[in-house]
């Protein structure tokens, strides 16, 4: 089957995670890394296993926009805004690991293919991945009011730009949790733990529900969601049981990732590249075949 | 001596956990009232975990706090009103409406080696004119040379004063010695220590933090504060001025405001128990106990289990919600 060539923005720990990604898919192909500064480990690594590299970032891509069909942005909300809108012009479909959220929300198990003719779409932050399934899950059952996700993750795998924008965390993710998750109101919080070694990433949702009850059914929902989010992140896993107290109801992740990039611990890295492959592979069998009808 | 510290209390802020984050207007009128007619220059109001606290994780607020703030500043004549702030739970809209309400004085709250989540709202802060401090959770977790590298990015981002908090009560006074000295050593603003009592030595480690060179230091009245609360604010203005130090604050005052406003207000007495000394033992952030009380029944474990294996985790500040996973995995242990 043809590939189409993708093109990362961004050569820090989610654009370097990334490369490693799609070099599995069966319909996409490493073309281009872009970064801003030559010396980053990330670059290096793309040239090494044979990619193009651009160390002057969506300038030097803008120049070679041949060498891509779909490009992910991993730099930051402010740059992404930019890089959009010339990626787009061109014709290019751009997939969106910043908060900039341009373009709609997409967590793969709840809507992957409502999504997929847009020219940008937008993969919410590394705590929506990993929560908002879960909102779901139990919005499905019974609707949800409330919801509230804690995100633990480990200093270590938070890199400059998540730190330097702590806020845009708590609000795109608090915003995609009613969108995407159903959640009357949303509300997120993210915790940086330095200890060593890194603890893996965890994740609790809070819920509060509209009504008490539906407990075997919203047991059976969210294991059925745990199912369909490990067929792309394996190291998903509940921990200790679900609790059930009158209208509310938490439930206790973990994230183990595939340590590609960074060590496993950094499962928050891994549920948002693993998310945004899944949903460029889908562009691209759309994608394929419109192609394949035009033909 | 003359003065040359400046008391903050947190009753209405670290209080905020022990009354589990119920607090009314009527009663932070009252208090506000009497803290300003005492002569208390800062007090804190906020949700405990700070702005935009409120919660099912931490416990939601009976009272939106942006009111009781409001309140709180329309009792002030001399007093000024601070709110804590911790990224990664309130953001910089939550300081703004704050800062709108005629809050004074932001204290942004990172854990002890995560300063750099809190540039953008340090920076807010100062744009906005308020009094702008850092807030270093949890620094018994770091060592003497950690604390000073991370006060020093504070200290770059526009912060006029940078604490030692120690969240835990789990400081010695040594420990607030040598963390007091070396900033006070490396960094050109103002120091400042908050304590909690749970091994019994608040009042004396704030006496170290003073005599090592702090000049703003936490207190809340009859302790009520998260654990066994923090340094006791009227005790703190006695004591310092036996060591010939001016707290410009009216003793009486302040213990009218302790006898009949605070103390009615108190759920349960702020002693030592099994469960707040284990706090300080095991360096486990205060804010935990009453959390860890309700887990301990609701899955019929002992308090005092799931807070050493807390501690034992490394946990930090915010991490509630790992209580009741502990507390699950206890009975199955």
């Amino acid at each position: 089957m043809t590939k189409l060539k993708v093109g990362i923005i961004g050569s820090g720990n989610i654009g370097t995670d990334l490369m490693y990604k799609i070099e599995r898919s069966p319909v996409l192909e490493m073309s281009v890394m872009v970064g801003i500064d030559p010396d980053s480990d990330g670059l290096k690594r793309a040239k090494d296993r044979g990619y193009e590299i651009i160390s002057t970032g969506i300038k030097g891509l803008a120049e070679r926009l041949d060498l891509v069909d779909i490009v992910y942005d991993a730099t930051s909300a402010y740059a992404h805004a930019i890089n959009s809108e010339i990626l787009i012009a061109a014709g290019k479909k751009v997939i969106d690991l910043t908060p900039a959220a341009i373009g709609p929300f997409t967590v793969p198990p709840v809507n992957l293919n409502e999504h997929i003719e847009k020219s940008n779409v937008n993969m919410v932050t590394c705590g929506g991945q990993a929560t908002i399934p879960m909102i779901h899950a139990i919005n499905r059952v019974v609707q949800v009011e409330y919801a509230e996700i804690v995100a633990t993750i480990a200093s270590k795998s938070a890199g400059p730009g998540t730190r330097a924008n702590i806020d845009e965390f708590t609000s795109t993710t608090s915003r995609a949790i009613e969108v995407v998750g159903g959640a009357k109101k949303g509300k997120a919080i993210i915790i940086l733990n330095p200890a060593e070694p890194p603890i893996i990433m965890r994740d609790t949702v809070h819920a509060l529900v509209e009504e008490e009850g539906h407990e075997k059914e919203i047991l059976n929902s969210i294991q059925e969601m745990v199912s369909e989010v490990q067929k792309y992140v394996p190291g998903y896993t509940l921990k200790g049981d679900p609790i059930f107290e009158g209208k509310k109801v938490s439930i206790f992740l973990e994230v183990n990732g595939a340590a590609d990039y960074l060590p496993a611990y950094a499962g928050n890295l891994d549920i948002m590249t693993a998310a945004a492959v899944q949903v460029g592979n889908e562009m691209a069998r759309h994608l394929l075949r419109e192609k394949e009808a035009i033909k | 001596m003359s003065k040359s510290f400046e008391i903050l209390d947190v009753s209405l802020r670290d209080g905020s956990h022990s009354v589990r984050h119920a607090f009314t207007e009527e009663q932070v009128r009252a208090v506000a009232k009497g803290l300003n007619a005492a002569g208390v220059r800062y007090f804190e109001v906020s949700h405990g975990d700070g702005l935009g606290g409120s919660s099912l994780q931490y416990g939601l607020s009976a009272t939106d706090e942006l009111k009781l703030i409001e309140t709180a500043v329309s009792e002030c004549t001399t007093s000024e009103v601070s709110v804590l702030l911790i990224p990664g739970i309130g953001t910089k809209e939550n300081l703004q409406a704050a800062a709108r309400l005629g809050a004074k004085m932001v204290r942004v709250a990172t854990h002890v080696t995560e300063a750099d989540v809190a540039a953008q709202h340090i920076q807010l802060g100062r744009e906005l004119g308020l009094k702008t401090a850092g807030f270093l959770m949890m620094s018994h977790m770091a060592p003497v040379e950690k604390i000073v590298e991370q006060a020093k990015l504070f200290e770059s981002y526009g912060a006029e004063i940078v604490y030692v908090t120690d969240s835990a009560g789990a400081m010695l006074p040594q420990d607030v010695t040598a963390r007091i000295q070396a900033l006070r050593q490396e960094l050109q603003c103002e120091i400042g220590f908050h304590a909690h009592n749970n091994l019994s030595m608040a009042m004396a480690n704030t006496i170290a933090a003073v005599e090592s060179g702090a000049t703003y230091i936490d207190g809340s009245i009859r302790a009520l504060g998260a654990g066994a609360g923090n340094t006791q604010t009227e005790v703190m203005v006695a004591v310092l001025e036996k060591l010939g130090y001016q707290a410009d604050i009216d003793l009486y005052k302040i213990l009218d405001v302790a006898n009949q406003v605070i103390a009615p207000m108190m759920q349960q007495p702020q002693e030592i128990t099994g469960g707040s000394l284990l706090l300080g033992h095991a360096g486990v952030y205060s804010s935990f106990l009453l959390h860890a009380q309700k887990a301990a029944q609701q899955f019929g474990v002992d308090e005092r289990d799931i807070l050493m294996e807390l501690g034992r985790m490394k946990t930090v500040g915010g991490q509630e919600d790992l209580i009741y996973e502990v507390a699950q995995h206890l009975i199955k242990a």
